[in-house]
């Protein structure tokens, strides 16, 4: 009987192909395949994201409206506070386009008001012959440019002599448009300066309680509960009723924005914690640690940019509720106070039913208010989504 | 189980301690007390105000003692029932208050069930339903419902209910009614009014639950366990009901927690745009004046509702869920 085997010593039989051979050649990838395993993340994550419509279109139309508030005095065709005697409790003039069939740049007509002697309502008719054209880059109100350079170019204004008010006029014939316009600035920006306050505080916090635990970790939970125990309204209107009347109206702004910021971290605070809670036992933090990283640096430099993407879609979310509060506490006459005008102060006007009966065109306020968290709401939804790419 | 309900009380009392500290420190935060800045006001009215009256009356109340004794005091007066002195109207806050924290209860309590009874089978359509047409509006209307405010969906309700139906929504009961007892004529007209505040709170709060129930049952249904179910020839709505929905309902029941607050702040608001016998608009009024023991028993008897209504979702959470009776502590 013979082995197979060779003998001891002698060179092992066997074939080997000198022709060039690819490992990879029986697991081909097309193009797309390779793209998307050899993408970063952020890009995988830019994907994901571009895949939910509404999101896009959502973060598209935000990134508008910030834009809009950096040029406000441009954009809105009267001032903040030009008053126009003549229309009082105006209601909003139509835009045409056509005239005698035909079809000429934008003009509204001019209008005449009557009083009411016996309901002292004004009613205002439009004037047919009175032909007022739009224009368009002029000179109108004069303003400072975020209350410094002195300018009065608008993109649109009235014709000379002439008004227009195309949502109509407030009860002290003040340009509602423009009043939201501005009122843009106020309200959207609370938003974010109270959420940078509640993410600094809700990280640093739930980071050094997931982090540490011990006695800290008892203390912040506890103070966490308390906080998401006490109804928010409430306390946020306990403590803009404590701001004392005389601080002035910019002051009250700041107060208003860091009372929101405060009482909002709980939420973020916790996520951070508990995702902390299950990362600081991973290798890499241990590895860090015996290098000899202090725990900031771990936390800020190694743990938190694992999950920046949850806490920003995070974040998104809850930047509607704090638009939603100062509104309520400036309607309530607890928040911002006049001269400053926010959406929440526009609608303080429409206070009563008698108001929306007859003036309905000061509800307009609204709508800014609700596309806007609509928007955050999907925008934070998108954001959420793509924030795990691989899932 | 009485162990975990035990356990769960005793957890209460700390937190309604600090939560007794903040609003002590809230309500003192002011500059100057309800005297001083009653004096002020006289002042200005060209009164003469007497030092010494004042001096005398702030005394009498114990507001010149340090302020952890004060603190003590209102701790120790509200464990009997006490509540403090409501200096605006000059009676026992207690008196103030009357029917207007049982409204609020009940006011809240409604939402709270309505949200459920709306929210439960929209939820469950939405998510076995997901992505189709239906689904998309009745997420879109939900959204809607959290972007609207709640004062301005109160206005323009009352607007609409005065239009069409020709009655004035405001209160929470017809005239004759406010300050008599409570009979059958009443309580028949409290809840002819009650819709309307319910249907305004509870449209934020109904929203968001939906939300999240149809995210949770959507988690629930991708599970091995339903695939299982289904792959074995399960019928599609027994292999629902069966079992993601019963772990769906846990969610539903702790979910309490996290909308009290909301519908609480919610009916805040609402009842002060519709002048509800509510807490609302007398908070309100007591903190623009400074009448501290006042707001300071609202502000705790809402953060006491809060408390004792995510005690009993914890509670009903244990019934349901043995994994958190037997571990002991609440998974919120």
């Amino acid at each position: 009987m013979t082995s197979t085997l060779p003998e001891p010593g002698a060179p092992l039989q066997h074939y080997v192909s000198t022709a060039p051979f690819d490992p990879m050649q029986f697991e081909q990838m097309s193009a797309g395949q390779t793209r998307y395993h050899k993408a970063s993340q952020k890009r995988l994550m830019w994907w994901k994201f571009k895949r939910h419509r509404v999101a896009v279109a959502s973060g598209i139309f935000l990134l508008l409206l910030y834009g809009m508030i950096i040029i406000a005095e441009f954009l809105a065709p009267y001032g903040l506070h030009s008053r126009n005697v003549d229309f009082i409790h105006a209601p909003p003039q139509g835009i045409h386009i056509f005239r005698d069939g035909k079809l000429v740049s934008p003009f509204v007509y001019g209008r005449s008001m009557s009083l009411d002697l016996n309901t002292l309502r004004r009613t205002y008719t439009d004037k047919p012959d009175d032909v007022q054209p739009i224009r368009f880059l002029c000179r109108g109100d004069a303003y400072n440019f975020w209350g410094m350079v002195p300018s009065n170019l608008h993109l649109v204004c009235p014709a000379v002599g002439g008004d227009m008010h195309l949502l109509g006029t407030d009860r002290l014939g003040r340009d509602v448009l423009s009043r939201i316009i501005y009122g843009a600035r106020i309200s959207l920006s609370i938003g974010l300066i109270g959420i940078s306050i509640s993410f600094v505080l809700g990280i640093v916090l739930g980071g050094l309680a997931g982090y540490h635990g011990g006695w800290f970790d008892l203390l912040v939970q506890r103070v966490i509960e308390v906080l998401q125990s006490l109804p928010s309204l409430p306390l946020w209107m306990a403590l803009a009723a404590i701001m004392p009347v005389t601080w002035s109206p910019i002051v009250v702004y700041f107060g208003i924005t860091i009372i929101l910021g405060i009482l909002d971290w709980t939420g973020l605070a916790r996520a951070v914690r508990s995702k902390l809670l299950s990362l600081r036992e991973e290798d890499y933090v241990l590895a860090a640690q015996l290098m000899g990283a202090r725990s900031s640096r771990i936390i800020g430099r190694h743990l938190v940019p694992g999950f920046m993407s949850h806490l920003i879609a995070t974040a998104t979310i809850s930047i509607p509720s704090m638009i939603l509060g100062e509104t309520a506490l400036s309607f309530l006459g607890l928040g911002l106070r006049p001269p400053i005008t926010s959406w929440g102060i526009l609608l303080t006007e429409a206070r009563s039913v008698s108001v929306i009966a007859f003036y309905p065109w000061l509800l307009f306020p609204m709508i800014p208010v609700v596309l806007v968290i609509l928007a955050f709401n999907f925008l934070g939804d998108g954001l959420r989504d793509a924030a795990d790419p691989y899932k | 189980m009485l162990r975990y309900i035990i356990w769960r009380i005793g957890v209460m009392v700390p937190t309604l301690l600090v939560i007794s500290m903040l609003v002590f420190t809230i309500i003192q935060l002011p500059p100057g007390d309800f005297f001083q800045s009653q004096m002020a006001e006289l002042r200005a009215a060209g009164e003469t105000a007497n030092l010494q009256d004042m001096e005398e009356l702030r005394h009498e109340y114990g507001l010149d003692k340090p302020l952890p004794i004060q603190y003590i005091y209102w701790v120790g007066g509200m464990l009997h029932g006490d509540f403090g002195y409501s200096f605006e109207y000059q009676l026992p806050v207690s008196e103030v208050v009357g029917d207007r924290l049982w409204l609020t209860v009940l006011v809240s309590f409604t939402t709270i069930l309505l949200t459920w009874l709306i929210a439960f089978p929209i939820g469950i359509y939405s998510a076995t339903h997901q992505y189709s047409w239906s689904d998309y509006s009745l997420t879109f209307l939900g959204l809607l419902g959290i972007a609207i405010p709640n004062f301005m969906l109160a206005l323009i309700l009352m607007y609409f209910a005065n239009v069409w139906f020709g009655v004035s929504v405001g209160h929470l009961m017809d005239q004759q009614y406010l300050s008599q007892p409570m009979s059958w004529a009443k309580a028949r007209s409290i809840l002819s009014h009650l819709w309307i505040p319910v249907i305004i709170v509870g449209t934020a709060g109904t929203a968001g639950m939906i939300r999240r129930l149809r995210a949770n049952l959507l988690d629930e249904m991708q599970k091995q366990y339903v695939i299982t179910a289904r792959a074995k020839g399960l019928h599609p709505l027994r292999a629902l009901i069966k079992y993601p929905l019963r772990m769906a309902l846990n969610f539903f029941v702790a979910d309490i927690g996290s909308i009290l607050p909301s519908v609480i702040s919610g009916a805040e608001i609402t009842a002060i745009v519709l002048s509800l016998e509510t807490t609302g608009p007398m908070l309100i009024k007591a903190l623009q004046s400074q009448d501290m023991y006042l707001a300071g028993s609202f502000l705790m008897f809402l953060a006491l509702l809060n408390v004792i209504g995510v005690l009993i979702s914890d509670i009903a959470l244990g019934f349901l869920d043995p994994r958190i009776r037997l571990q002991g502590r609440s998974t919120r």
